[in-house]
């Protein structure tokens, strides 16, 4: 990858997942309405890794992912560029929406995502699960399911893939 | 008046070149020389590193008054002229009222004399108020000094009538000038039509519609004598048959402006009506057949079609803007610029040859020698300058050329003996 | 991107990133609620002189569509004639502070004319004869989203039948088809084609109908004939109309295409409903996608900001 400090492994990337997919379950006592949601880009192969593990150890579930590009707050003053289409091929109305990231940061891309899941239905309940929290939160979202607790400075970069965590 | 010396230049004119001073007196060019000093009174006009030629001559010149002088006056239109070097101007009779009758050609010529900065011939129309029907009293025009007819904004579209003008016309000594546009093919025409009117998704002003009254003008000519000149000629084949026809012996003179020598319609890319003009600019293979034309004399004379009209008209849509641009203070400089001729045929297209077809050639054009009348212009051809459009004596605004290098500018103008221009300043 | 005026003025990555934006946008009108607040607080102006519903409207949506506010200034010729001129007319709304125009206009060049007056971006809905780069993205867009084509349209056989001279959605797709790849011919009498054209044109519909994979029917006129353009309105369906016996010589997967509105029984002088190929209702609901796609690039994506994330 790219020149930095990796934080965790592959492996232990894969341990994350594990124990986050099991704390779903359990939170949720079982997988009754509960849907994945990816946030576009980081989040989707997260949703699509949290949602093999559910199947193997219990069953499917519904997975999705969602671009929250068009609900920033900081439409005008960053450039913004559209990932993947959304992809919520199923019922928002009653759901228990996870929503999936691969690093939680300030916390807007998670707001835009919220107000984008509302514009598809009214969800039961909606959770967060990141892979990484770097802390400076700006907005009141706090993670329900973390995969690590990451001290960062606001000058540092983090990535979050399959691969492992590296900081730089 | 104070009397005036020339100093340090290089005198052009009709005889040839030469290194000379020259000194006016009473109006009239009293000693011509190396080495004069200036004496008693005399006001010295420092002419180091320029030419000193006879005074320009525009055959075409729009002054917009009586009737449109939001766009320009007579007076405002002279001090342009002065400050371009000219000391005579053809004044186009597009005006409202008409210059068909000898009220408003007096009230042109009168105006002109009250402003002072330049020697104002009215022209009549060829038809009654342009309308390309009826006659207009020729002869009795022509007895209160009118030389040069023409319906120009429009071309007589009538051959009967354009038969009968010229006829008429053959036993006065007049010229009859033409602006050639077949009306019916140009209809709702802004640009020329080619490869760019299409991709600008705009009516076209094809190059036929200019070359068949170029034609049957030609050969009316042939029919009946009477001479013809044929105002801003702009495409290739119009060239080629004026050529022609002046090979065949036909009293046919024609003359071409300085933007149909120098920009294209390429130009319109960016939709400015300041690049809208009649007949209008064309491709680059006809600006070289023009600046051809002019080098080898087919093209008689340069004449700016000098178009003021106020800003808010260039700023419509470009169909409905009128067309037409400034000419008169940049004339010299795109002509230097644009060119591949001696000095000298430059100067002879703006200065004897016009003079000669504006019948003024008894005043202006003359030799610089003792006894001339001082019509004279004092130019530096190798001046490079820029337009600044607060800067222009007109009143309108209308030049294409703002940040076109210009090669050449006028530093005094003198008209009759009396400085009109010094230092590139109008003196009042 | 400042204005988005003409297909040659945004070139070939910005005619491919709105197509890629209207992805986005034609899955935002899926949805039960087709809302996004990606423009709160940008103001739109759809400054009509030529009288237009159906673009003015598409253009109306698809700003309320992005939560943008929208004015809409409707000008007959006669009002502006009465006076104010364009240039006083562009700066007394801009000066209500505007962040986009929306121009359609009878004359050429005039969005590029008023981009002098005014800090807006503009968006060309029409302009005379010239350009309607809304119209080309649409039809590109409709092509590309039932033929499956994001890539590009290499070795796409399109036809585009009719009045080229003045029609400036004919210049629009020339354009925009030719910069995607596809071989492009024209269908259309001399008389209605423009002075000098670089695109093969052939001066009968049967000799390509059978060979094309997308015919485009424009729209005929009926003031043409008065012009001498065409002899009449029954000679020209003869020779250029899509006719039962022309629709059933069509390619079985051709697209039949038309900007609209349409002079039923002159270009199109059969049903379109009959047709499988037609994509017409298509076009005009990409119409809003596409539209929605442009206004998020000028005034929302920050493209035209130094990417300094």
């Amino acid at each position: 990858m790219t020149d930095g400090k990796q934080v965790l492994g592959s492996d232990e990337v894969r341990r994350a997942i594990t124990r986050m997919a099991h704390e779903i379950m359990e939170r949720n006592h079982g997988l009754d309405g509960v849907a994945l949601i990816g946030i576009q880009r980081g989040g989707v192969w997260l949703a699509e890794s949290l949602g093999a593990e559910i199947a193997r150890v219990d069953r499917e579930i519904p997975v999705g992912s969602i671009d929250a590009s068009l609900y920033r707050d900081d439409i005008g003053i960053r450039p913004v560029s559209p990932g993947s289409v959304s992809e919520v091929n199923f019922e928002i109305d009653g759901a228990i929406v996870v929503l999936v990231d691969d690093v939680l940061y300030t916390g807007r891309t998670v707001k835009a995502a919220l107000d984008a899941i509302t514009d598809y239905g009214r969800p039961s309940a909606v959770q967060l699960a990141v892979l990484a929290d770097r802390g400076h939160r700006e907005l009141p979202i706090r993670p329900d399911f973390v995969g690590k607790n990451l001290p960062t400075s606001a000058d540092e970069q983090v990535a979050a893939t399959a691969d492992g965590i590296v900081i730089s | 008046m104070s009397e005036i010396l020339i100093v340090g230049g290089t005198v052009i004119d009709q005889t040839g070149q030469r290194r000379a001073d020259v000194r006016i007196a009473k109006g009239i060019v009293s000693e011509v020389g190396e080495g004069l000093t200036a004496v008693g009174g005399e006001v010295t006009l420092a002419a180091d590193g320029c030419i000193v030629s006879p005074g320009f001559v525009d055959l075409h010149t729009h002054l917009r008054e009586p009737g449109r002088e939001e766009a320009e006056t007579i007076e405002t239109g002279s001090r342009a002229a002065a400050k371009g070097g000219y000391t005579c101007v053809v004044a186009m009779p597009n005006t409202d009222p008409t210059q068909d009758s000898i009220s408003v050609i007096e009230y042109v010529r009168r105006q002109g004399e009250a402003a002072g900065l330049c020697d104002v011939r009215p022209s009549g129309s060829i038809t009654i108020g342009r309308l390309g029907e009826q006659l207009s009293p020729l002869a009795e025009l022509a007895e209160v000094g009118v030389h040069l007819f023409t319906d120009d904004g429009d071309g007589v579209q009538d051959p009967l009538l354009m038969r009968r003008a010229m006829e008429y016309a053959a036993d006065l000594d007049i010229v009859l000038a033409q602006h050639c546009e077949v009306r019916r093919l140009t209809e709702g025409a802004v640009m020329h039509e080619g490869r760019c009117c299409s991709k600008l998704g705009l009516p076209g002003w094809p190059s036929f519609a200019e070359e068949l009254m170029v034609f049957r003008d030609i050969e009316l000519v042939r029919l009946i004598g009477a001479p013809v000149h044929i105002l801003h000629l702009s495409t290739t084949r119009s060239v080629e048959l004026v050529r022609a026809a002046k090979a065949d012996g036909l009293p046919v003179t024609a003359e071409a402006t300085p933007h149909h020598i120098s920009l294209t319609d390429e130009l319109l890319a960016g939709y400015s009506a300041l690049y809208k003009v009649n007949p209008p600019l064309r491709t680059i293979a006809d600006v070289e057949a023009v600046r051809a034309g002019l080098a080898d004399g087919t093209i008689d004379a340069i004449a700016t079609d000098h178009a003021p009209h106020a800003p808010e008209t260039k700023e419509r849509p470009l169909d409905q803007a009128p067309p037409g641009m400034l000419g008169l203070e940049t004339a010299l400089g795109v002509s230097l610029a644009s060119l591949d001729m001696p000095v000298a045929d430059v100067v002879a297209a703006l200065s004897w040859k016009p003079a000669l077809i504006a019948g003024v050639a008894d005043q202006h054009g003359r030799p610089v020698a003792p006894g001339e009348p001082a019509n004279l212009t004092v130019f530096d051809p190798d001046a490079e300058w820029q337009v600044v459009p607060s800067e222009l004596a007109s009143k309108s605004r209308n030049t294409p050329f703002v940040g076109v290098p210009m090669r050449g500018q006028v530093k005094h103008t003198v008209l009759r003996g009396d400085a009109t221009v010094i230092d590139s300043q109008p003196t009042r | 991107m400042k204005h988005f005026r003409s297909v040659d003025e945004a070139g070939p990555e910005a005619i491919r990133r709105l197509l890629d934006l209207a992805d986005h946008m034609a899955e935002v009108s899926r949805r039960p609620n087709p809302k996004v607040p990606a423009l709160r607080g940008k103001a739109v102006c759809n400054l009509f002189f030529e009288d237009s519903t159906r673009t003015r409207l598409s253009f109306e949506t698809a700003a309320k569509r992005l939560s943008a506010d929208t004015m809409n200034f409707s000008v007959s010729s006669s009002s502006v004639n009465k006076g104010e001129s364009l240039r006083d007319t562009i700066e007394t709304i801009g000066a209500m502070g505007i962040d986009a125009f929306v121009i359609r206009h009878k004359s050429s060049g005039v969005p590029w004319q008023v981009a002098q007056w005014t800090g807006a971006s503009v968006i060309n809905a029409g302009d005379g004869w010239h350009a309607h780069p809304t119209q080309a993205l649409l039809d590109c867009y409709t092509i590309r989203s039932t033929l499956n084509r994001t890539g590009s349209f290499d070795g796409l056989k399109i036809a585009i039948v009719g009045d080229i001279k003045h029609s400036r959605v004919a210049r629009s797709d020339i354009r925009a088809f030719t910069m995607l790849g596809a071989d492009v011919t024209l269908v259309a009498p001399r008389t209605l084609l423009p002075p000098e054209i670089d695109v093969p044109v052939v001066t009968e519909l049967d000799e390509v109908i059978d060979k094309i994979d997308v015919i485009y029917l424009l729209r005929l006129q009926r003031e043409r004939m008065t012009e001498s353009l065409v002899p009449s309105l029954r000679e020209y369906t003869a020779r250029f109309g899509l006719t039962p016996e022309r629709a059933r010589v069509l390619p079985e997967h051709a697209l039949i295409m038309h900007p609209g509105p349409m002079n039923r029984g002159v270009e199109m002088a059969v049903d379109p409903s009959e047709l499988p190929g037609s994509v017409i209702t298509q076009q005009v609901t990409n119409g809003i996608a596409v539209r929605m796609a442009v206004l998020f690039d000028l005034l929302g994506s920050g493209s035209d900001l130094e990417a300094n994330e």
